[in-house]
Parts: C-alpha cells; sequence; structure tokens
C-alpha cells in the first residue's frame, strides 16, 4: 500500500503536492466562495497528518460543494444528490483502513441526504462528513436550504423564509456522532485542525465549515460583498469558551466555534469485525462436532 | 452434485456466495427479504459484510461504494425499492460499476398487491434511470435458474463493468425446488480485470482498446476520479464532444457486441418444425412448459423459447425462432411489456398477447387456448 506516498518536500507548497494541476482548473466556483478555503484546510490536515494518499478517500455528493474532490490527487468520487455517505459507507465497509473525507453542502447534506446523515451518524461508521453550511442552494441559483434562517429571502422563499434551520451539530450529536466540530472559513487554522482531529477520531465525525454564498445568498439579502460577509463571520463567532460567559440570548445570535462532542464508541466496521468472528466461530464450531 | 430442497431466494443468495459476492447492502421488503436475510447469515461466516441500509437508495449506493472498494456486491428488493435504486442504477451506468440488483417483482404500482407475483418491472429494468444508458437484465425461470444466474449476474457485471439485473418474480423468489449445487470448483466465475499500468498510466475510462478498461479499486495506489457526469477517459468531467462520443459508442458498444455472449435463450428440438412458438420468462415459462407440453401431447406442433437474458432483447434469437410462422405467443404477468419488443422485431400482427396484471399467475390453459386456436382469432386482451 505504500505505491505514491506522498514525498514531503519542506519546500513544495501543499497545493502542489495534492492538487491536480493539469486536469479541470480553474475551478468552478465564484471569486470570493469559501468552497477552496474548506479543500485548502483538508489538504493541509491530510499533509499534516502524513497519511498515505493512496490510502485517503474523498467522496461528495452534488452541488458547489460536490466539485471539491475532482481537484485533489486523492481516491475521488463524485456521487448522487444526497447520497455521498451511502456511496462512503460501502467503500469504508470493504477497505477499513482507509480515511474516507465525505464533502457535502447543507442542502446536499442535511435535505435530500438527511436520512443517510442521520444514520451514518447513528452507526458510527468511521466516515468524516464535511458539511460546508453556505445557508443555500448556491449551484441552482439560491433558493433556500435546511439552514437557511427565518426572514431571510431566497428566490423560492421571495416574501421571506418561513422555516427553522436545522442545527447540524445538534443532529449529529443527537444522531450519535462521535465527534462534532463547528469551524468557519474565516478560521482556517482551527478549521484545519478540527478537519484533522475528525480524520484522527475513530468513528463518524462531523466538521460544520460554516460559510456563505455572496453570489446568491449575500446578494438577494443585501449582505453586501465576499469579504463583507467574512467580515460578518469573524465579527459574529465566538469560541465555546466565549459563548459559555455570555447571555442566552446574545450567545443564540453568534457562531459558536469549537468542538461539541467527542466521545469514544464502538466503529462501525470494527464492530463488524466481531460478527464476522462470531459467525466463523458458530461455523467452526459446527465443522468439529 | 449435492441435490438440495431449496427456496428461490435461498438459491439466489448462495448463487450470490458461490459468485464471489462478499458486500450485500438491501433494506427489508417482501417479497426479497429472505435473501437479506440469507446474507446477513451467510456473509460473515465467508469474511463477507452485510449491512441494512436507511433505504433501498442507500443499499443501491453502498453497493456501487464497495464495488469501488473492489468487491463483488449485490441488494435485493421488490418493485417499491426498485423505484428508489433507479438513481443510483443510472449512477452505475454512468460510472461503468458492476453490481447486482435483485429485483423480486411483485405487483404494482405503487404498493400494489403485497406481495402476489407480476413481471410488471421489465421495461423498468431497460429504461428505468434517466438517459440513454445500458443494462442486462436476466429472467430465472426455476429454482436452479435463480442459482445460476445469479452467478451469471456477477460475471457479466465483472466482466462488462456494469449493473446487472436478475428479474425474479415473487413466484420463483417463494418456490422450493431441487437444486443440484454443483461441486464450487466447477463454478466458473469471473473477476473484474486487473489493472496492467503502472497508476501514472492508468485511465479508468480509457476507450481504446479494449471496450471494458479495468477498473482499480479504491485505495491500491490508483488515484483517480469517477463522477456521475459526463467524463474523459480519465474520469474527468467533460463537455468536449471529442470526448463524450467515443465514451457513448464504447459504453453501448460493449453490450452490443457482447451480444452473443449475454443473451442466453432456452429453446428446444421441436423449433424447426414448430408452426406456433411460445415466448417466455421467468414464472410464465412454467405455464408456457405445461401448456406446449399439453399441446404436443395432442399432435400440435409447437416450440418453447424460454428468455433467460431479456435484456438486451434477444432479438436474432426471436427472429430466427418466428420467422417461418404466423403465430407467436406471448404470455406475460403484466399488459404487455416484452411483447412490444418481440411485435417490434416479427411484426405486430404475428403476435399474440396474454396478459395478467392482477397478481395470479397465467393458467397453462390459457396458454393452451392460444396454442389450439394458432393465433386464428387474435386480439388484444
Amino acid at each position: 500500500m505504500s505505491i505514491g506516498r506522498a514525498i514531503r518536500h519542506p519546500e513544495s507548497r501543499v497545493h502542489e503536492r495534492y492538487l491536480r494541476h493539469s486536469k479541470k482548473f480553474p475551478n468552478v466556483w465564484c471569486a470570493g466562495c469559501g468552497n477552496g478555503i474548506v479543500l485548502g484546510a483538508i489538504i493541509r490536515a491530510i499533509d499534516d497528518m502524513q497519511i498515505d494518499k493512496n490510502e485517503v478517500a474523498m467522496i461528495s455528493g452534488i452541488g458547489c460543494s460536490g466539485r471539491l474532490p475532482v481537484y485533489v490527487d486523492l481516491n475521488t468520487m463524485h456521487t448522487t444528490h444526497g447520497r455521498a455517505l451511502a456511496f462512503a459507507t460501502g467503500l469504508k465497509m470493504v477497505r477499513p483502513w482507509m480515511k474516507i473525507l465525505v464533502v457535502m453542502g447543507d442542502g446536499d447534506a442535511l435535505a435530500i441526504g438527511g436520512n443517510h446523515f442521520i444514520h451514518a451518524a447513528r452507526r458510527n461508521v468511521g466516515l468524516t462528513a464535511i458539511v460546508i453550511n453556505n445557508q443555500v442552494y448556491g449551484m441552482t441559483g439560491g433558493q433556500y436550504s435546511p439552514t437557511t434562517p427565518a426572514g431571510a429571502f431566497a428566490t423560492t422563499a421571495p416574501y421571506g423564509h418561513i422555516e427553522q434551520p436545522f442545527p447540524i451539530t445538534e443532529l449529529a450529536r443527537a444522531a450519535g456522532a462521535a465527534y462534532v466540530a463547528r469551524s468557519t472559513i474565516y478560521h482556517v487554522r482551527e478549521l484545519q485542525r478540527f478537519v484533522a482531529q475528525a480524520v484522527s477520531k475513530n468513528g463518524f465525525s462531523v466538521v460544520e465549515a460554516v460559510s456563505y454564498c455572496h453570489t446568491t445568498f449575500g446578494r438577494q439579502n443585501k449582505l453586501g460583498r465576499a469579504t463583507d460577509m467574512m467580515r460578518y463571520i469573524q465579527d459574529n463567532s465566538v469560541t465555546l469558551e466565549e459563548a459559555a460567559q455570555m447571555p442566552e440570548q446574545e450567545r443564540q445570535a453568534k457562531i459558536v466555534r469549537g468542538v461539541l462532542v467527542d466521545r469514544d464508541i464502538p466503529e462501525y466496521t470494527q464492530w463488524y469485525d466481531q460478527v464476522i468472528a462470531r459467525a466463523q466461530a458458530e461455523v467452526n464450531e459446527r465443522g468439529s462436532r | 452434485m449435492t441435490p438440495q430442497l431449496m427456496q428461490g431466494n435461498e438459491a439466489c443468495a448462495e448463487g450470490a456466495l458461490a459468485a464471489g459476492c462478499r458486500f450485500f447492502a438491501g433494506y427489508p421488503i417482501t417479497p426479497a427479504t429472505e435473501i437479506a436475510e440469507i446474507m446477513a447469515r451467510r456473509l460473515p461466516q465467508v469474511g463477507g459484510k452485510f449491512i441494512q441500509m436507511e433505504d433501498e437508495i442507500a443499499s443501491m449506493a453502498a453497493i456501487l461504494g464497495a464495488s469501488v472498494g473492489g468487491t463483488k456486491a449485490m441488494t435485493a428488493t421488490s418493485g417499491p425499492g426498485f423505484s428508489l435504486m433507479q438513481e443510483n442504477i443510472g449512477y452505475g451506468a454512468m460510472a461503468e460499476i458492476p453490481c447486482v440488483i435483485v429485483n423480486v417483482q411483485r405487483t404494482g404500482p405503487s404498493t400494489g398487491l403485497p406481495t402476489q407475483p407480476a413481471q410488471g418491472d421489465v421495461m423498468q429494468a431497460r429504461w428505468g434511470t434517466h438517459g440513454d444508458h445500458p443494462i442486462i437484465a436476466l429472467c430465472p425461470s426455476t429454482v436452479p435458474e435463480a442459482f445460476g444466474l445469479t452467478i451469471r449476474a456477477f460475471n457479466l457485471a465483472e466482466k462488462y463493468r456494469t449493473p446487472v439485473i436478475l428479474l425474479m418474480d415473487a413466484m420463483i423468489a417463494h418456490l422450493r425446488e431441487r437444486v443440484d449445487l454443483p461441486p464450487s470448483d466447477s463454478i466458473e466465475t469471473w473477476n473484474r480485470a486487473p489493472t496492467e499500468v503502472p497508476p501514472e498510466w492508468y485511465k479508468a475510462y480509457e476507450n481504446e482498446p479494449r471496450d471494458v478498461p479495468p477498473l482499480a479499486p479504491f485505495g491500491d495506489g490508483y488515484r483517480y476520479h469517477i463522477t456521475g457526469l459526463f467524463h474523459d477517459e480519465h474520469g474527468y468531467p467533460t463537455e468536449r464532444l471529442d470526448e463524450i462520443q467515443p465514451w457513448i459508442r464504447r459504453v453501448f458498444g460493449k453490450i452490443e457486441r457482447g451480444h452473443s455472449d449475454i443473451i442466453d435463450c432456452e429453446t428446444d428440438s421441436y423449433l424447426d418444425k414448430a408452426e406456433v412458438i411460445v415466448i417466455a420468462y421467468g414464472a410464465t415459462t412454467r405455464s408456457a412448459r405445461r401448456a406446449v407440453g399439453l399441446a404436443r401431447a395432442q399432435g400440435t406442433r409447437v416450440s418453447l423459447l424460454n428468455l433467460r437474458t431479456i435484456w438486451p432483447f434477444p432479438e436474432e434469437q426471436v427472429e430466427r425462432a418466428a420467422e417461418r410462422l404466423h403465430c407467436v405467443i406471448v404470455p406475460e404477468m403484466n399488459l404487455g411489456q416484452l411483447a412490444l419488443e418481440v411485435e417490434r422485431v416479427v411484426g405486430r400482427r404475428k403476435v399474440v398477447r396474454i396478459n395478467r396484471a392482477d397478481g395470479q399467475m397465467i393458467d397453462p390453459d390459457e396458454i393452451l387456448k392460444a396454442i389450439e386456436r394458432r393465433g386464428l382469432d387474435r386480439g388484444y386482451r
């Protein structure tokens, strides 16, 4: 399994070792998009951990986030809308030693893929789900998503949105994930650290990367340019410790960053090894009788 | 040869194991559930893995993921689940991922008659997912065929790098018959072609020189991209016509050029002197066989063509069997699906349809009457 192990040249930059340069660049994202920042955090995290690239897979669904894997020199798979975690579950079961990152958007992971999300968490399959939360369907032009805040405008909410957003991290916690963290595309070093922790975690891990879509959500809600939306994230996010000092009402309006869940529960594929052992012991017992 | 009394679903599960299936993902649904239950028990015994997913969409996705990991994989369902799987069956066809989907047909549409047999998913097996795509579908008419055709489904999936549908029905799935299990070393199994080039030369979707480029398992050092978008030879998305068109030609061509290998029809020695032919598949073949036997005993020259492969449609075999004849009887437990294909090949005027879609088997007597009339009073029922 050591063919093509990434050789670390201290002088060479990470993107030179992890991106498929000759391929489909420039990328599809709008200038100012957060997806590239998340991608950067992911490849730096993988690089820091010194994992063999051959043993890493990146799987995505559909949407702007779905395009992440094509740019990365890993085992990459761009699947159907919402189904990335189900594809990844199959791959993880037959290749349990692989590190599998599943990159999704908020609509991809929580609307069409919501069922797969909660059940992957419940099973505690050793996958890392990275949910880029930009609060909108960007690729299709700005329709409301499961994380669009009530009151916001979207092309499908021209009179203002009347649904409550999904709290991604609380959902992941309740569904049984082993590791849940939230950071933002402004706090890129922290995001990178959380991704590394998530990939190292033995179990289902979730990292919510709070991002924005200035092209669709920003325009419709008059939130300014990409830099203005980035500044909003910078000004309105707090660490867990800071949040703990705040009155409830103030905290509600903030993006709380930090590791929200980190617990040790049996990982699915390892538990399944016990199923195999039990089944084979039963067969042997029968054979020796 | 070990004779055993087996149920169709059991024969299917054992066939899958004999073919080398080591991963199963599924969701409970009558009349296919026994396959999942048997796989849950049997797979870990042979070092394989079973998972019950949250729905059929996820089951189909999981077997594709497992197959990309280099493991032969299968799911089993019935009509409602088969409808949910269509999205990812298309992904499998587009990304050329081998896998086997068992659809134990029950009467539909919707929840239909749970769970009376039917053959209503013939066209869905061919065109259920959106867009033009190649597909292979096999139909067992006996429990031994359920065993043999499941093995064949895996072999074809691996050989042609494509999803293969085993279109069973509730009748065969729940029927118990004698199966003479062949010794495992006598079973021919096909494994996907291994990669022969170093990773830097590898192209997962290479159009030349072979129709079926090797699919490297993820994790073995061949880092490449898989997508449901139209893609170039490396698997990267493309909208260039000079990259899309060769892909279409190759992917449809691989099945077309494989027709003689993929298509499997059972015929009999009466074909040359027959005046009438019955073309049947799946459970209906059993009624047809009985009717043909009775008719022959009365001195009627009638033959039976049992289609074990229905997709790609056995055009040549049907054409050859029917060319001299004026009457071709097509009994089906639907309102006329494969009959459309037979009519396309032999002409509408020759075809007598016998249909029912109310969950009941077609009575051999009904086919016998049609044989006796030799199509003289043909008309649509």
